[in-house]
C-alpha cells in the first residue's frame, strides 16, 4: 500500500518512507510532534517536504490511506463518504496546484460549497501546511459554513459567542450571577454552555433544567448545553431532561474515540434523540464537538501521524453528524502539544481552515494555560486573526479567567472587542432580541446601554444583598 | 504614589475617569469569576486589565520558580526531625526541557538512579510507604506547603491503628507524578504518595497536589491513582487533605489497590452542594 515519496534537491535526494512521514516532516514546527518523534529533523528538511507534498496529485490521498480502512471506523467514514463526482473539480490538481486554485478568483463560496463533499481531510490537512497563516485566513474567509437551532450562526459579518459560566462546584447561583454578566456584555448567542464540575447525569440533568428555565423566561433566541459525555447526554434525554445540544469531545481516530468512550453509533444514537424533541426553532443542528490537536497522541492513538493531520481527521466525524458548533479549543491541551502562541495562533488558523474547508461550522476556543509560553497579547492575536478568517464563534466567559477549568480564554470584552474593530456582529436573531431587551443601543450594535435593562433589574432586585 | 495600596473593587467604584460600572457588582459575592468589572468603551478598565497581568505574572513566576532544594531540606530535618531527604532529578535537563517532553520527568536521570540505589542498598526494605516531593508544575506549593503537609501527615499516621514504615524522603527536581513510582519500586513500598506542585490556576500559584499509589512500578498507569487536589490554605485545608490521605492510605490497604476502583467516600458530602443556598436568581 505506501510507497515511498523522494524529492531531489540540488545534488541530494530526500526520501520520506510512508506519506505519514512527509505529512508530519512538512508540518510547520511544534513541541507536540516532537514529542512524537515525527517533526522534521532540520528546517531544511521540512521545507524539501513541503516540496515534496507540493507534488504530490491530490488523488494520492484517495489510494494511500494514512489509517488502514480496516482499522479504523473514521478511515472507513472518510472513504465511503468521499464524493467523487464533487472532486471531479480538483482531481487533477497536486496539493501545489489546490492552494493556487483555492487562492484564485476561481474559488467562489459557491463554488467551494459544492467542493466541500470531494475533499477528504488528509487533503485540507495538506494543502494547510503548505499554506502560509495569510493563506489560511484569506481561503478560510470565503467558506462559509451556516448552521441553526434558535438562532442562525455562521453568516458573513457575524461572529457568536459561547457564553461558558463555568463554576468550581456547580453553584447555580454562581452560574447565574456569571449568565447574567455575559448577557448583559451581549455574549452567549452560539450556546449557553457549562463544563459542569461534577460530571454525572443527576448533575447534568439540574444544570439543564436551570438553563432552560433562563432561556424560557427571557425568550433568548439561543441553546443550551451541559458538556458531559454524550452516554450521559442520551440518559438526560431518557429522563426526559431539556437537551438542546449534543455535547461530545472527538479526536481523529476510531482509537482516540474508544478512549473517550464512545464510536460513531453512539454519536447517530445521541442525535437521534436530540431531534426527536423538536426543541429547534430555525434550524435542527443539534450536535456540539470539541476538538484539540494531540488528543490522539496523548491517548497513544495517533498511528505515527502528526497531530494536525489527526485533528483535521476528527472535522470528518463532525460533518458526518451536521453540528451546530465545533470548537477546537486550541490551547488547552499544553505546552508539550503546542509550546507557544506562535504554535498555537498557527494551529488556531489551521484548525479553523481545515475545518470551514471541509464544511464544518468552526469556532475556536481561543485559549491558553499559565505553563504555555503565551499570555493575553498572543490570544489578542488570534482573536483578531480568527475575526478576520470568519470564524464562527469563540468563547465569553466573565474577564478571560475559567475558575473551574483553570485556563485562560476570551472574555466577554474581548468579544466586543473584536466585533467593534472588524465591525462584525452576533447572530441576527440574538442581535435582534439585544436591542429589544435594551442590552445594546438602537441603532449602534456595538455600543452597550448605559442603564441596566428592566427585566434584569428586577432579578437583581429579588436578591437582598446586592449593593447596587 | 508607589506605596499606595492596591484598590479594592469598593474603592473604583464610580470614581475612575472613562469607566463605566456595572451595578451587578454585588453579584461578585456568589462567585470568584471575574464578573461585574466594568468597561472603558467596552473594554477593560485599567485596574481590571492589571489585576489580571498581576495575577499571571504570578503563575508564570511559579511554573518557572526553581526548587530550593536546600532550604527544603533544612526546614524538613528541623521541623520534623528527620535525616536530610535523598535529592533525586529527573532525566528532563532544564525547564524548557521539562515543560516539552512529560515523558522525561518521568524518569531519573542516570546519577539519581545510582543514589537511589545506594540508599535502598543501606535500608532495611519493604517499607509501608515512600512519601516523594516533587516540585511539578509548581516549586512555590512545595515550598509554601509540603513541610506543614508532612508535618500534618505524621500526626496522623502515628495515630493509625496501622503501622506506617516510611521509606527516607525523597525530593525529585523536574519531576512529573509518575516518577514516583520509580522511587517506590526502588524502595520496595506497598504505597507510594507524591506530593507534586499543581499546574497553577491564575488566583492559585501554590496548589499542592497528592497522588497515591498502591503498589508502585515504573508504567503503572494514572487510573491506578487517587488524587487529591487543590491543597492550599485557600483551597482543601492541609489537615484536611492529611486525614483524606490517611484515609485512602488505609481504603488502599485494606483493598491492596488504588486508582478508580477505589472511591473516595470521604468526599461524598460535597457532591451537589450548593454554597450559596440562593438558586438560580434569573428566575425568580
Amino acid at each position: 500500500m505506501s510507497g515511498s515519496y523522494r524529492y531531489s534537491l540540488g545534488e541530494r535526494t530526500y526520501r520520506f518512507d510512508s506519506l505519514a512521514e512527509l505529512m508530519a516532516k512538512a508540518t510547520p514546527a511544534r513541541s507536540g510532534d516532537r514529542l512524537a518523534g515525527v517533526i522534521a529533523e532540520s528546517a531544511e528538511q521540512r521545507v524539501v517536504a513541503q516540496m515534496a507534498l507540493a507534488d504530490l496529485p491530490l488523488a494520492t490521498f484517495l489510494e494511500d490511506l494514512l489509517v488502514p480502512y480496516e482499522e479504523d471506523e473514521i478511515t472507513r467514514l472518510i472513504v465511503d463518504r468521499h464524493d467523487r463526482q464533487a472532486f471531479e473539480t480538483i482531481s487533477s490538481f497536486t496539493v501545489g496546484d489546490f492552494r493556487n486554485w483555492l487562492l484564485s478568483d476561481e474559488a467562489t463560496p459557491e463554488v467551494l460549497d459544492a467542493l466541500r463533499p470531494g475533499i477528504t481531510p488528509e487533503m485540507a490537512a495538506a494543502v494547510s501546511k503548505i499554506m502560509r497563516n495569510q493563506d489560511l485566513i484569506l481561503v478560510a474567509r470565503k467558506c462559509r459554513v451556516r448552521s441553526a437551532f434558535r438562532d442562525t450562526i455562521g453568516l458573513a459579518g457575524h461572529l457568536s459567542t459561547r457564553l461558558q459560566p463555568n463554576h468550581p462546584t456547580d453553584d447555580l447561583t454562581g452560574i447565574a450571577a456569571s449568565i447574567f454578566d455575559g448577557l448583559l456584555y451581549g455574549n452567549g448567542d452560539a450556546v449557553i454552555g457549562i463544563n459542569p464540575a461534577t460530571d454525572n447525569v443527576a448533575q447534568s440533568v439540574k444544570l439543564l433544567h436551570m438553563l432552560d428555565a433562563v432561556i424560557r423566561k427571557y425568550e433568548i433566541p439561543t441553546q443550551s448545553c451541559v458538556l458531559t459525555h454524550v452516554t450521559n447526554t442520551l440518559e438526560a434525554i431518557e429522563q426526559g431532561a431539556p437537551v438542546d445540544l449534543v455535547f461530545q469531545s472527538i479526536g481523529g481516530t476510531e482509537a482516540t474515540n474508544r478512549s473517550f468512550g464512545f464510536g460513531l453509533a453512539e454519536l447517530a444514537e445521541a442525535r437521534d434523540a436530540a431531534l426527536s424533541l423538536n426543541r429547534g426553532t430555525v434550524g435542527d443542528n443539534v450536535m456540539y464537538f470539541e476538538t484539540g490537536q494531540g488528543s490522539s497522541l496523548s491517548a497513544d492513538a495517533h498511528h505515527g501521524l502528526d497531530q494536525q493531520t489527526c485533528e483535521a481527521r476528527a472535522y470528518a466525524v463532525a460533518r458526518e453528524f451536521k453540528p451546530l458548533l465545533v470548537n477546537t479549543v486550541v490551547g488547552f491541551i499544553g505546552p508539550e502539544y503546542l509550546f507557544d502562541g506562535k504554535e498555537i495562533i498557527r494551529a488556531g488558523l489551521e484548525d479553523h481552515f481545515c475545518g470551514k474547508l471541509l464544511g464544518v461550522p468552526m469556532g475556536c476556543d481561543v485559549c491558553y494555560t499559565n505553563h504555555a509560553e503565551a499570555d493575553q497579547n498572543d490570544m489578542d492575536n488570534l482573536l483578531t486573526l480568527l475575526g478576520v478568517a470568519g470564524c464562527n464563534f469563540v468563547m465569553g466567559i466573565p474577564g478571560s479567567d475559567d475558575i473551574m477549568l483553570n485556563y485562560q480564554t476570551t472574555s466577554f470584552h474581548d468579544a466586543l472587542y473584536v466585533r467593534r474593530a472588524l465591525g462584525l456582529k452576533s447572530a441576527p436573531e440574538f442581535e435582534a432580541w439585544l436591542k429589544h431587551m435594551e442590552i445594546v443601543r438602537d441603532g449602534d450594535s456595538h455600543r452597550l446601554s448605559e442603564r441596566l435593562p428592566q427585566a434584569f433589574a428586577r432579578s437583581l432586585d429579588q436578591l437582598p444583598e446586592t449593593g447596587s | 504614589m508607589s506605596d499606595r495600596k492596591p484598590r479594592t473593587p469598593a474603592d473604583t467604584a464610580g470614581d475612575d475617569i472613562g469607566v463605566v460600572d456595572n451595578p451587578w457588582q454585588g453579584l461578585r459575592a456568589f462567585t470568584d469569576a471575574r464578573i461585574g468589572l466594568g468597561r472603558a468603551g467596552i473594554s477593560l478598565p485599567t485596574q481590571r486589565m492589571l489585576e489580571f497581568q498581576l495575577a499571571h505574572a504570578q503563575a508564570r513566576d511559579a511554573v518557572h520558580w526553581p526548587l530550593n532544594v536546600d532550604a527544603l531540606s533544612e526546614q524538613l530535618t528541623d521541623t520534623l526531625g528527620i535525616d536530610a531527604p535523598l535529592r533525586l532529578h529527573s532525566q528532563a535537563g532544564d525547564r524548557t526541557e521539562y515543560l516539552q517532553r512529560p515523558d522525561l520527568g518521568r524518569r531519573l536521570d542516570e546519577h539519581s538512579r545510582k543514589s537511589l540505589q545506594e540508599t535502598v542498598d543501606a535500608e532495611d526494605s519493604p517499607f509501608d510507604l515512600a512519601l516523594v516531593i516533587v516540585d511539578g508544575l509548581s516549586a512555590r506549593a512545595i515550598e509554601a506547603h509540603a513541610v506543614t503537609f508532612l508535618a500534618a501527615l505524621s500526626r496522623e499516621l502515628d495515630a493509625d491503628d496501622n503501622d506506617w514504615r516510611r521509606a527516607p524522603l525523597t525530593v525529585v527536581e523536574q519531576g512529573r507524578v509518575a516518577i514516583g513510582d520509580e522511587v517506590g519500586e526502588a524502595f520496595n513500598a506497598r504505597a507510594v504518595l507524591v506530593l507534586i506542585g499543581e499546574r497553577p490556576g491564575l488566583s492559585s500559584p501554590d496548589s499542592l497536589g497528592l497522588y497515591l499509589t498502591w503498589a508502585p512500578k515504573r508504567g503503572v498507569s494514572d487510573g491506578q491513582r487517587n488524587c487529591i487536589s487543590n491543597v492550599r490554605p485557600e483551597g482543601l485545608k492541609i489537615e484536611v487533605a492529611a486525614s483524606r490521605a490517611r484515609y485512602l492510605l488505609n481504603e488502599a490497604r485494606r483493598l491492596e489497590l488504588s486508582g478508580v476502583k477505589l472511591k473516595d467516600r470521604s468526599e461524598d458530602d460535597v457532591i451537589d452542594h450548593d454554597k450559596n443556598e440562593t438558586g438560580n436568581f434569573l428566575t425568580y
